[in-house]
């Protein structure tokens, strides 16, 4: 089923996602990879606030490649989500509603996403030209030291991702490729 | 005797390294367009045609194909009756991938220390493999590679009883745990044989193989076939969501081995497989 939704993405919008939607995404997410992530986790162990406001906020997993002039960002598709694993469940736990990435999620983010009524979005991996092209705006919001790792706030209309794991756990990356597996 | 200047291979490997980020190799462009043909699953498809789009921006609008442009890796062959004038090959490679990167707005994506990983803002070093070989000329491939597709490589040690059998297993079992982490399609490169770092490195080249050019070791062409459909059966599919195009090509190299050892690599790389090559 195809999809038009818009952030903040409240539980009742991810109640009605199923693994396979394919959803236009529009509105305000925010971009952190590895070393954002590292830092959050940190920040949260010291006691302190997010950088970010989280609750029913989207994370992107990306790292774009420089903007030219005139334009808000270069090359930006989505970047291998297990390495966020570690500190997924506990930004889920916190409020966190959807995360875009590629590539399969352990068990306990899919736990996670399971018992916050979250999603997990993949975006099309080396289509960063394209999925450049529906940012808007984008704005480094902290870490400005991490470069390309820096956590960004960033404005998409109609930004292509697929539901890969839905509320209810199901998984598209198991499922469809039993569908197609004919070894 | 050839004289290369340094300031040459330089600015040659300046422009390599944006011409591989921004648009690819005709062999790897029409694999692509091709599968969208074949490709039975619905989604699949329509995952094909936006990578076909994708390359239409990357290459109107200069636009990376992907933000991940990589780590730079070269292929050089030094004819042996070449003398390089100006400095050093390595700093002028080097040099040409510093000026590539910024001038060609691609991502810096290199930390200078494993495990201290501060960003070298530059994207050098590169990683740089020299063959010398006979003649005067000097070629130089660029692969920038993406760490998506590269975290997913293997190398198995296998014993020379697992045979071929072993070896098409060590193929599947890296080729399904990549599964949508290496963003198929992916092409597959092999090394069977040599020793442990031989065969890594002849996987990694087997990437740069035009897909037209292939083996002249009988059972290693069929090994490419083979490999290709059974791997294509997986149902991975574009993106890993499912479909009949996982991969656009196995490429295998093969060297000669230890008696006691049967080293197989596979290096995996996604869709975006880039390498140019140039000649001076
Ligand atoms: S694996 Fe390839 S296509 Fe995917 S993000 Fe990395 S470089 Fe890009």
């Amino acid at each position: 089923m195809e999809q038009r939704i818009t952030t903040p993405i409240t539980s009742e919008v991810t109640s009605n996602l199923s693994a396979g939607d394919y959803c236009y995404i529009t509105g305000y997410i925010y971009v952190a990879r590895d070393a954002a992530h590292k830092r959050m986790d940190e920040a949260l162990n010291k006691g302190e606030e997010l950088p970010i406001p989280i609750e029913n906020e989207t994370i992107y997993y990306m790292g774009p490649s420089p903007a030219r002039e005139g334009r808000p960002i270069g090359s930006a598709g989505p970047t291998t989500a297990s390495r966020m694993d570690k500190y997924a469940p506990r930004l889920l736990d916190l409020g966190l509603k959807a995360m875009i990435g590629k590539g399969k999620r352990t068990k306990e983010v899919i736990d996670a996403v399971v018992r916050n009524n979250a999603v997990y979005f993949a975006a099309v991996g080396g289509a960063g030209a394209l999925l450049s092209k529906c940012i808007k705006s984008s704005e480094v919001i902290c870490y400005d030291d991490l470069g390309a790792e820096a956590i960004r706030k960033l404005y998409v209309e109609d930004f292509p991702v697929i539901v890969v794991v839905d509320s209810r756990g199901n998984n598209l990356y198991e499922t469809a490729i039993k569908e197609f597996a004919s070894l | 005797m050839k004289i290369i200047n340094t300031t040459t291979i330089s600015d040659n490997v300046k422009d390599m390294c944006i011409e591989a980020n921004y648009y690819l190799s005709t062999d790897m462009n029409s694999a692509l367009k091709n599968a969208i043909n074949t490709e039975k699953s619905e989604l699949g498809k329509k995952i094909l045609n936006q990578l076909q789009e994708n390359l239409d921006i990357a290459d109107k609008e200069m636009i990376p194909i992907c933000q991940d442009t990589g780590m730079a890796v070269f292929f050089v062959e030094l004819g042996q009756d070449v003398h390089i004038e100006g400095g050093s090959l390595t700093d002028a490679i080097n040099e040409g991938v510093r000026r590539g990167y910024t001038d060609g707005y691609l991502r810096k994506s290199v930390v200078g220390d494993p495990i201290e990983r501060v960003n070298t803002k530059d994207n050098t070093p590169a990683v740089i493999h020299y063959d010398i070989v006979p003649g005067d000329e000097l070629k130089i491939t660029i692969a920038p590679k993406g760490f998506g597709s590269e975290n997913m490589s293997r190398i198995f040690m296998l014993k020379p009883a697992d045979g071929i059998e072993g070896v098409k297993d060590a193929i599947l079992t890296a080729v399904k745990d990549a599964g949508p982490n290496a963003c198929p399609p992916m092409v597959v490169g092999v090394g069977i044989g040599g020793t442990f770092e031989k065969s890594a490195l002849m996987a990694k080249k087997a990437l740069t193989r035009e897909f037209s050019e292939r083996p002249t070791i009988p059972w290693v062409k069929d090994l490419e076939d083979e490999m290709l459909e059974k791997i294509n059966k997986l149902g991975i599919g574009p993106g890993g969501l499912g479909g009949t195009t996982t991969a656009l090509a196995v490429n295998i190299n093969t060297y000669a081995t230890h008696i006691a050892g049967l080293p197989v690599a596979i290096n995996i790389c996604c869709h975006v497989n880039r390498h140019t090559t140039r000649v001076m």
